[in-house]
């Protein structure tokens, strides 16, 4: 059974190159960050453009449509089962890539300037660094084992960089929370890489789908598995109902929210359910399931993202509103138009993301959106490339929201009318609480102190730089898939097309709609995007209404400013109970049981002691008497057979 | 002369040895001056070393007494050691009985 | 009975008698004196077994160097007959006692090992000196090297243990 270990290929060189710049990276600044001091920044930035360059090397060097493997080594052996360690390279594997290290890059270089006064500045490119490299393995492995490493790998790296600034025993609990809710979703996980070794015999993506191939559609394993790899995608990507995570960490360093919590870890779910196409198409009960998850989240993050007021907290919704749009794409089998989102998706939020950052960091740490107002003329930049991410979210074209979304909804509404109405809704609100944040941050006039207003200044270059890539990209990345009305091919779908072929040819294929459909479906969404912006801009510039405090908001309204009390509601139902248990258990099980127990053995031992500890007489002739005596006794045991029991 | 292991079983001189090992425990056991227990203990070793040689000869293998010849290299060294202990021993308490020397114990 | 089992025996009684002066010897001096007597009489049992190289070193080891530092430790102590201590009488019998059931132990368990006639089927040759050195310096380099190292150890240690400590 064993493979040989290809390293012929033109392709080896850069593949491994790839995870192991930023391990290279994470290794310098762990051991010599602090002597470093901000050149580790430089390190950490440097590792990453040379990753996406070798990204991009793979992404020209490529022949379309072809896989290629690249085996490190054969990892382990156990019975019947294989598992190689190698990296597979196909077209999901390089978007993927680009985004991570292209976003990445940018993201990097944004720290610099955004982290230059903190203390733990090179311990911040360490985490960022090792959190890209477990993000490439999760994204290059050829068997769920590597991504499970790099599955957890991110959230351990999620854990220390939402936990960044540890001095804050909120922000400890908002770290803690994300992992618990993580565990929560990786036990998912891992239940499912059993099934598939119990059932298949192998971890690997191509033998776990001829193995599932091999069972029929709707077979009871194949749901289980593609019900737990779900749960899983649940926990990392924040869905309903595992999604409370997500808004907490946002007590994160701001370049960390943009990385890890809007552009690349939280799409680690949709991506490999992307990667798991094929089984995922045999299972069409689990789809269903994804479908109406997606789609519930979607509307349910969006409802609370209307009444948030912390800058960042309105993007962690949009964020979770975004992801759950994706998984409704998945559901629907239309993976493509998924992962096409997830990489507009990641542009856009990345771009939202930092310019939240730059806000803050010119207002010296303020996030709430009540005490800002009339930005816009202070930090020119940062406002225009803000509005590019706006718009483009919002789904007005041409930018690159608009065609990602609109395919998702041209599949949901050839799929089902209502699931159609329910996005759509959700992309309205959508636009709403978007053009809200940005109006009530760089429109009328400054709303907080004098001091803060006199403070105000424009981020340095290093992090208005990536603000106008990310806003460049975010403008012209949508044109990689143009819908059918507006052109014949449509790259993206294309460059993946070799993945999901298998699956097209499992799911029942959806009758091509008429243009002028099409054309209804693209002036519907818009209308609504703009009907929405209006209102707000109705709203919050016209009458220039700001947001209540939180002591006058009343009914509905402080419902959905409490985030539906979801928190309160999860620590009655399952931290309480487990809190009192823990109690319970505490008292009975280890004070009573294991202290007497512990306890116990320790006075017996040393009451013996203190008996036995008289023999000590310190008298030579003694101890000899006992020898010889005790010799005596061994002997005439050993010649009486007495140890015959014994079978010595 | 008649080769004597070809005449006397190889018995009697493990009853020999064993008698002259017990003599050695017995004056472990019977004197108090810690010179006399040294002297027996060599009489034990010395027991152990006509053991060895006997077996060794009996079964024509040298491996037996090249042990006999550490044994005595082993034994040396302990004596020289222990008899420098009890000479500064004796120095301090002047005697050399095992019965003064209880300090160590609990 | 041969001539060799009469010399065994002759042999054997006075290793036996002297090894017992040697524990019931009021004098400390006494006792060291036979038991040089005692260890010539192994030395004679080592001849007796064809181990001519083994009984010329013991007598060398024991009775010319071992020995003598007992008689100098014993004299430079000036250890008589008044000043030896003696245990009480109660426990000087049991010592005899428990010395005896030891080797009616170990007699015992002999018995139920050993055939109890064994001669040897040829004349040995392996206690010459040619035999003894060949196993010494060929497989026993090694261990041969460490004793010296020990032997080192020992004499530093005893001259640093004797040595007349400064108050």
């Amino acid at each position: 059974m064993t493979e040989t270990i290809i390293q012929s290929s033109n392709l080896f060189l850069p593949t491994i190159l790839i995870p192991l710049l930023p391990l290279i990276g994470f290794i310098i600044n762990g051991l010599f960050g602090k002597k470093l001091g901000h050149a580790s920044g430089w390190i950490a930035t440097l590792v990453m453009f040379a990753s996406l360059a070798c990204s991009m090397f793979l992404f020209f060097n490529l022949p379309s449509g072809t896989t290629e493997t690249v085996t490190l080594s054969n990892w382990f052996y156990f019975n019947d089962i294989f598992i190689p360690f190698a990296f597979l390279i196909d077209p999901l594997t390089i978007t993927m890539l680009l985004v991570v290290t292209g976003i990445g890059s940018l993201i990097h270089l944004y720290s610099i300037g955004y982290m230059h006064h903190d203390e733990g500045f090179a311990r911040f490119f360490t985490y960022l660094n090792l959190f890209v490299f477990f993000m490439l393995l999760l994204v290059m492995g050829n068997n769920y084992l590597i991504m499970f490493i790099g599955w957890e790998g991110v959230g351990l790296c999620s854990y220390l960089l939402i936990g960044f600034w540890f001095k804050n025993q909120a922000y400890n609990d908002a770290a803690k929370k994300a992992f618990i809710m993580n565990r929560i979703g990786d036990l998912g996980f891992l239940l499912g890489m059993f099934m598939m070794l119990y059932h298949f015999k192998s971890l690997n993506y191509d033998k776990v789908a001829i193995g599932a191939m091999s069972l029929g559609v709707n077979h009871i394993t194949v749901v289980g598995i593609t019900l737990f790899l779900f749960i899983g995608a649940m926990g990392k990507s924040a869905q309903l109902p595992l999604y409370t995570w997500l808004p907490d960490a946002m007590a994160g360093p701001t370049p960390v929210s943009a990385l890890i919590h809007a552009a690349t870890m939280v799409t680690a779910g949709i991506y490999m359910i992307a990667r798991s196409n094929i089984i995922y198409s045999l299972a069409p009960h689990t789809l269903d399931v994804i479908l109406i998850i997606g789609t519930a989240t979607s509307l349910f993050a969006a409802i609370i993202g209307l009444l948030q007021n912390d800058i960042k907290k309105v993007l962690a919704y949009s964020t979770v509103s975004q992801l759950g749009l994706m998984f409704a794409a998945l559901g629907m089998g239309a993976f493509e138009s998924g992962m096409f989102h997830v990489v507009t998706h990641a542009f856009f939020k990345a771009l939202l993301f930092l310019g939240a950052g730059s806000v803050i960091h010119a207002l010296g740490g303020e996030q709430d959106m009540r005490r800002m107002g009339g930005l816009g003329k202070y930090i020119k930049i940062t406002f225009l490339t803000f509005l590019i991410g706006t718009i483009a979210i919002s789904g007005i074209p041409p930018f690159a929201g608009f065609f990602s979304k609109d395919e998702i909804l041209a599949s949901a509404f050839e799929h089902n009318k209502v699931i159609w109405g329910l996005l759509s809704f959700s992309s309205m609100l959508t636009a709403f609480y978007m053009f809200r944040l940005l109006y009530l941050t760089f429109s009328n006039s400054f709303r907080g102190t004098e001091e803060v207003k006199h403070h105000i200044h424009e981020s340095p270059t290093v992090m208005t730089l990536p603000l106008i890539i990310l806003a460049a990209c975010s403008t012209v990345v949508g044109f990689i898939g143009l819908p059918p009305v507006l052109s014949h091919s449509h790259n993206f779908k294309n460059y993946l097309s070799s993945v999901f072929a298998q699956s097209k040819t499992i799911l029942p294929a959806g009758h091509q709609m008429s243009h002028s459909m099409e054309w209804i479906l693209i002036a519907t969404a818009v209308g609504l995007a703009i009907v929405s912006i209006a209102f707000a801009y109705f709203k919050y510039v016209k009458q220039k209404q700001t947001p209540l405090e939180d002591e006058q908001l009343k009914g509905i309204s402080k419902v959905i400013s409490n985030k539906f009390y979801v928190d309160e509601i999860y620590n009655a139902v399952f931290v309480k109970p487990i809190m009192l248990l823990s109690d319970l258990f505490l008292v009975i099980i280890d004070k009573l049981v294991i202290d007497l127990l512990v306890h116990g053995v320790a006075f017996v031992t040393a009451q013996f002691g203190r008996g036995l500890r008289l023999l000590q007489t310190g008298h030579v002739g003694f101890y000899m008497f006992a020898m010889v005596i005790s010799m005596i006794i061994l002997l005439a045991l050993q010649i009486f057979n007495i140890f015959n029991f014994l079978h010595i | 002369m008649e080769n004597s292991i070809q005449s006397i079983p190889q018995n009697w001189y493990l009853i020999l040895s064993s008698f002259m090992f017990c003599i050695g425990i017995m004056g472990v056991l019977f004197r108090r001056n810690a010179i006399i227990i040294l002297m027996c203990i060599e009489l034990m070793l010395n027991a152990v070393n006509l053991l060895l040689v006997s077996f060794s000869s009996y079964a024509g293998n040298a491996e037996g007494q090249v042990f006999v010849f550490f044994i005595m290299v082993v034994a040396a060294a302990e004596v020289a050691v222990g008899l420098a202990l009890l000479v500064s021993i004796y120095r301090n308490i002047a005697s050399t009985d095992i019965n003064i020397l209880s300090k160590m114990k609990w | 009975m041969g001539i060799s089992q009469i010399i065994f025996y002759l042999l054997a009684s006075f290793t036996i008698f002297t090894a017992l002066f040697v524990v019931f010897s009021k004098n400390p001096i006494y006792s060291v004196l036979w038991l040089i007597l005692c260890f010539f009489s192994v030395a004679g049992h080592f001849v007796m077994l064809n181990a001519q190289f083994l009984a010329v070193v013991h007598i060398i080891v024991y009775s010319g160097a071992i020995m003598v530092l007992f008689l100098f430790t014993v004299m430079l102590l000036n250890l008589n007959k008044e000043t030896e201590p003696h245990k009480p009488l109660l426990l000087k019998f049991a010592a005899v006692i428990s010395g005896g059931v030891l080797f009616l132990i170990i007699l015992a368990a002999m018995k139920t090992t050993i055939p109890s006639n064994y001669i040897a089927p040829k004349a040995s040759e392996i206690g010459y000196v040619k035999q003894i050195g060949m196993k010494l310096y060929r497989e026993y380099t090694l261990p041969f090297e460490v004793a010296s190292i020990l032997f080192l150890s020992a004499m530093i240690g005893s001259v640093v243990l004797a040595k007349k400590e400064r108050a």
